[in-house]
Parts: structure tokens; C-alpha cells; sequence
């Protein structure tokens, strides 16, 4: 069985990088692309909408107050005349970029936190995880609105009170995970092999919590939207007449009979990102876990 | 000198129910590119006595206490963790059980062995992949080049087995503890494993320290046996004084459950009765007496000290089992 003819190899084989391989794998998940192409366009039209707004967002010209869709206005118009579209592209700046930086916020809060839990264990788990069930046992609304309250009403504080309402989360189901991978066999072997805790940490726990954490986190930037309209319609966060996704949509509750245009347009815009999201997740998830990869080419060919 | 020596090793671990004597008292002495095996049922210790060598017991609630354990003049229990995390993998690595579960799932197999290359050896890159492909194919895997990228789950329980092997032997350790590592395996694959554990470690001197409750398995392949009771080595000897002259009651009684596919005789298989002690309360005498089917009258009054049998095999016990 054993194989003798092995000349020395010439160049050393290269091996791609987990990470690497994980990147290529990404793009075979088709839902995954239509959703990054998808978010990647809300994005690209949110940051141009400046120069690709037909409309000045705020400008109020009461004579065409609740206009129906038209050439005029793709979206119709709002209750103070304003362009529908105008304000879904401008609101979609304030809206992803709560998202987004709330996702960024809980993770690099909520990671790191749970993984001392889980691997340290004891003491700093008891001290960690208490400071976590403190935050939870409040309402996540109420604390998020109890913080903005504290630092004032301010979009950065908004997303800093979201991101303090999520990490807990993550950070108890990142603790989670990691107690389960820690007892693997594979991390006793490490450690048989002289690996230390940072060496365990992150290249044997953190890759193979990844996958919750990647699911938990296209739900967190799902919330971070929908609590960001939830403050700004309680006054905190963005102020009137600056548009927001969440802000037009609680706005437009008011008309909905007379003008459901005003409420599709950026309810329609959040479920699309959080449908795209949600999407990305699947992929990276799958991308992550290289038993849910889709091989074409046969064992160890993967490396070309 | 003996490559690994240990004195009176006592490994304990609290419970809420007290305190448990996993290990208690053990000795031996093994030379270099010497085979031990240790057998016993599970719970007899041997999985923690491995543990224990290798400094992988978890402080609290374990605790590890020893008259002497060295490996090769290096007090492994003076140690501090960062130089426990040196000698591991270096100079002593240990392989498991379940090779299903012990690489890796999301690293490629190329990055757990040249992890491991840089963690000892400070190889990196190219020269790390290059003895990656070599150790590879020491241990009989084909095309190791082209499997440096695979992950774990593309193979084989086996192939598995070898790789671990590989990882474990790829810094030139001089001693290998392997727990248990063919009983996963089915029969013909654990014939390879233990041939090529045999080639290799002959090959570049390493002593072996083989867990088993496999006699057979043993047998073919160590040339001392420990077996443990209960936290103790009941008996020690040469694989050919031991099989031919067992003489503990444990060991008698582990031979007689064990089926021989190469005798003639048509004898019935003798189950050992009964459950092993609770290793929580003290145990004054033989910790085998409840169960053993063997004993004298002393057996009930002293706890059975170690007898000469032969050359280099002893054991504690009270009866006199020699033909």
C-alpha cells in the first residue's frame, strides 16, 4: 500500500488558503450572487443618489401631494408632495448604513466576547455571561431606546445602541457554539500537538463557529433596519424631514389606504436587502463549511 | 537511562461526589524504541495516564502528582505550560481514537500538518509543503501532493489515521502515545495502521506507548504489556512471559473473554462478571476481588503486593496461577 515512487518534488505544491478556496466556492451558490448583486445595487444607488435622485428629497410642494405613480414620479408622491423615490434613495444611506455598521459593531463586540467565554470558561464565562444577561434581560427596543436617550437623539448614537443591544446576542450564541466545538476531538489533538489558547482560538474555534455566526448576523442587520424606523418614529435617530427607510414607512402607515406607494416603496426596499442578506448568508455559510461544498472536479484538484 | 520514567503517578479529579482516583499509583519505566501497550476495560485509567504523561489533564479539576516523570531527563511536570506546549508535538505527540473527529473539518489537510511544521520545526512555505508531500507519503497516502489541498471529510477513516500518524510523527518525536488509535478502524485497515506504526517508529527509534483493550492487537505488535485495574497496573511483563504465564486474576480473566482466532481449542468465552470499582471510595484490598474467580483466603485480609514472575514480569497478586 505504501507508495515508494515519489521523486522529490520539484516546486512545492501550492496549497490555497482555506479562505481562499472558500472565496471560489462562493460564487456557485447562485442565490448568493443574485443577493450580492442585489445589495451591492441598493448600495451603489444609495451612495449615488446625489447625482441620481430626480428629486430633492425634503423639497415639499404641497400641489402634488399624494400623486400616484407616474413618468413624472416613479414612485409617486408623498403626503407633502415630496418624491417617493427621491427619499427611498436617500433613506436607504441612513437605513444600510445602520445595518451594516450594527452588524459590524455586534461583531466585532459580540465575537471576541463570546469566544472567551467559551474557551476560558469559569470565572471570566461567569463574569461575561452575567455583564451579557444583564443586557438581555431588558426589552432590546427599550434599552436601544434608553441609551439614545442617555446619549441623545443622533443617528451615530442610534447605531451604537443598536450595536450594544446585539452583541449580547451574539456573543451568547457565539459562547454557545464554542463550548461545542471546544470538546472536538480535533482541538484536544491540537493541543497534543503543542498548539496554544490563540492558535486554538482562531484557527480551530473561530472558523468553525463561523457558520451561526454569519446566520446570525444577516438577522441582526435585518432588526438593526426595522429598530432604526422604530426610533426614528419615536423621535430618536433620524429627525424629520430627513428620510429614512424605516421613518417613511411608519409615516406612510397614516396613508395606506389612500397611498400604498408611500409604504411599498420602502417596505419593498427593506425586504429586498434583508431577502439579500439573508441569501449572502446562505452562500457564506455553505462557502464556510467544506463539507457543503459542490465539487466538480475530483479530491485534491481543488488546489489548481 | 529509560527514555520516559514514571514513578507513582497519581492522577485525580474532583467531583461534586468526591474525589475520583483515576489514576492511582502507576509505574514503569519505557526504553527507547520500546512498545508498551496498555490494556485494561474502559475506566481503567489508561486513556488517563496518557493524558497525564503528555500534560493534557485539565487544572482543576484534575490534578496530577508523581514522585518522578521524566522524558528523556526533563521533568515533564516542572514544566510550565508554555514549555509543556513545547515538548508536545516535539518531542512527545499523541494520536486518538476517532480519526473521524480528530482533524480539523474546515482546514485542509496541508494546513493541520504544516501547522504544525512551523509551530516545532519554524519550516514555512515551500519547504513546509515539501516535507508536508513527504510525510504524507511515508505513511502510504498516494498522490500526496494533490491531497495536500483535500479536507478531511474527502477521506477515508484509514487515510485519516495515516494523516494524523503523519502530523503526530512529522517533528521526530521520541515518544508516541496512540490511545486507542485502531479501534474505529475495521479489522484489515487496523492491520495496515499497526504495520506502519511498527515500520515507522522502528525505523527512527521512537518508543510507543500503545492503548488498547484489544489483546490481540497488543500482541502483534508490543514487547511489553502494562495491564490496569482501576486506576493500577495489576500486571507487568515481556509480551511472551505475560500471554504465556498471566498471572493476575484481571488478566487471566481478560484472556478468557478475548476469542483466539489461531488456537484449536473450541473453549467458550468467559465474560468477566461484574462492574469495575468505584474509583471514588478508598479501596484496601485487591481492587479486582469482587469480581476475581481466582482468589485465595489472603485475598481478604491484605491488599496483594507485586510479585516476581520472571524476568521483568510481575504482578499483584495473591494466587498462585503458574502452571
Amino acid at each position: 500500500m505504501a507508495v515508494v515512487q515519489s521523486p522529490p518534488p520539484v516546486a512545492a505544491p501550492r496549497i490555497a488558503g482555506s479562505l481562499r478556496l472558500a472565496a471560489r466556492q462562493f460564487p456557485r451558490h447562485r442565490a448568493a450572487m443574485v443577493g450580492l448583486i442585489c445589495l451591492a445595487l441598493i448600495c451603489l444607488a444609495a451612495a449615488l443618489a446625489p447625482w441620481v435622485a430626480p428629486y430633492d428629497p425634503i423639497q415639499i410642494k404641497l400641489s402634488a401631494k399624494l400623486k400616484p405613480p407616474s413618468f413624472e414620479h416613479w414612485m409617486g408622491t408623498d403626503h407633502f408632495g415630496r418624491d417617493v423615490f427621491s427619499r427611498l434613495l436617500y433613506g436607504g444611506r441612513t437605513s444600510l448604513s445602520v445595518g451594516l455598521l450594527v452588524v459590524g459593531f455586534a461583531f466585532v463586540m459580540g465575537v471576541p466576547l463570546g469566544l472567551a467565554s467559551g474557551y476560558f470558561g469559569k470565572r471570566i464565562d461567569n463574569l461575561l455571561m452575567r455583564l451579557v444577561d444583564a443586557f438581555l434581560t431588558f426589552p432590546p427596543l427599550l434599552l436601544a431606546v434608553a441609551l439614545v436617550g442617555l446619549l441623545g437623539p443622533d443617528i451615530q448614537n442610534v447605531m451604537l445602541a443598536l450595536g450594544l443591544v446585539q452583541a449580547p446576542v451574539l456573543a451568547r450564541m457565539v459562547r454557545g457554539s464554542t463550548l461545542a466545538v471546544r470538546e472536538d476531538v480535533y482541538v484536544t489533538a491540537a493541543r497534543a500537538l503543542g498548539a496554544g489558547p490563540a492558535r486554538i482560538v482562531l484557527s480551530h474555534l473561530l472558523r468553525n463557529v463561523m457558520s451561526p455566526i454569519v446566520v446570525q448576523l444577516t438577522i441582526v442587520f435585518a432588526a438593526a433596519v426595522v429598530a432604526e424606523a422604530s426610533l426614528s418614529f419615536l423621535g430618536f435617530g433620524t429627525q424629520p424631514p430627513q428620510p429614512s427607510w424605516g421613518r417613511d414607512m411608519s409615516e406612510a402607515r397614516r396613508f395606506l389606504g389612500d397611498a400604498p406607494w408611500m409604504f411599498l416603496a420602502p417596505t419593498g426596499a427593506i425586504m429586498l436587502c434583508v431577502l439579500s442578506i439573508n441569501f449572502m448568508g446562505d452562500g457564506l455559510r455553505d462557502a464556510l463549511d467544506p463539507r457543503a461544498w459542490r465539487t466538480r472536479r475530483t479530491i485534491g484538484q481543488a488546489e489548481r | 537511562m529509560p527514555l520516559l520514567s514514571v514513578r507513582n503517578l497519581k492522577t485525580r479529579f474532583a467531583t461534586d461526589r468526591g474525589t475520583v482516583r483515576a489514576v492511582n499509583g502507576v509505574s514503569f519505566d519505557l526504553e527507547e524504541g520500546e512498545i508498551l501497550g496498555l490494556v485494561g476495560e474502559s475506566g481503567s485509567g489508561k486513556s488517563v495516564t496518557a493524558l497525564s504523561i503528555m500534560r493534557l489533564v485539565p487544572e482543576p479539576p484534575g490534578k496530577v502528582t508523581a514522585d518522578a516523570m521524566t522524558l528523556d531527563g526533563t521533568d515533564l511536570l516542572g514544566l510550565s505550560e508554555a514549555q509543556a506546549r513545547e515538548v508536545r508535538g516535539s518531542r512527545m505527540a499523541m494520536i486518538f481514537q476517532d480519526p473521524m473527529r480528530s482533524l480539523n473539518p474546515v482546514l485542509t489537510i496541508g494546513r493541520q500538518i504544516t501547522e504544525v511544521l512551523h509551530r516545532h520545526q519554524k519550516l514555512a512555505g515551500a519547504a513546509a509543503r515539501r516535507r508536508a508531500v513527504e510525510l504524507l507519503d511515508t505513511v502510504g497516502i498516494p498522490m500526496a501532493e494533490k491531497r495536500l489541498g483535500a479536507y478531511p471529510h474527502q477521506f477515508s477513516g484509514g487515510m485519516r489515521q495515516r494523516v494524523m500518524i503523519a502530523i503526530a510523527l512529522s517533528c521526530n518525536p521520541r515518544l508516541l502515545i496512540a490511545d486507542e488509535a485502531t479501534t474505529a478502524l475495521d479489522v484489515t485497515i487496523q492491520a495496515q495502521i499497526i504495520d506502519l506504526v511498527k515500520r515507522l517508529t522502528r525505523e527512527r527509534g521512537t518508543s510507543v506507548i500503545w492503548i488498547s483493550h484489544d489483546l490481540g492487537v497488543v500482541a502483534g505488535l508490543c514487547d511489553r504489556v502494562n495491564v490496569m485495574y482501576a486506576g493500577t497496573v495489576v500486571e507487568s511483563g515481556p509480551i511472551r512471559e505475560l500471554f504465556h504465564r498471566p498471572s493476575h486474576g484481571y488478566t487471566l480473566g481478560l484472556m478468557g473473554s478475548t476469542p483466539r482466532v489461531d488456537g484449536t481449542s473450541t473453549r467458550r468465552l468467559t465474560p468477566i462478571e461484574g462492574m469495575p470499582p468505584n474509583l471514588i471510595d478508598p479501596i484496601p484490598l485487591c481492587p479486582f476481588l469482587p469480581r476475581c474467580r481466582v482468589s485465595v483466603a489472603a485475598c481478604q485480609a491484605r491488599p496483594p503486593a507485586p510479585r516476581q514472575f520472571g524476568a521483568g514480569h510481575w504482578a499483584s497478586c495473591l494466587a498462585d496461577l503458574a502452571p
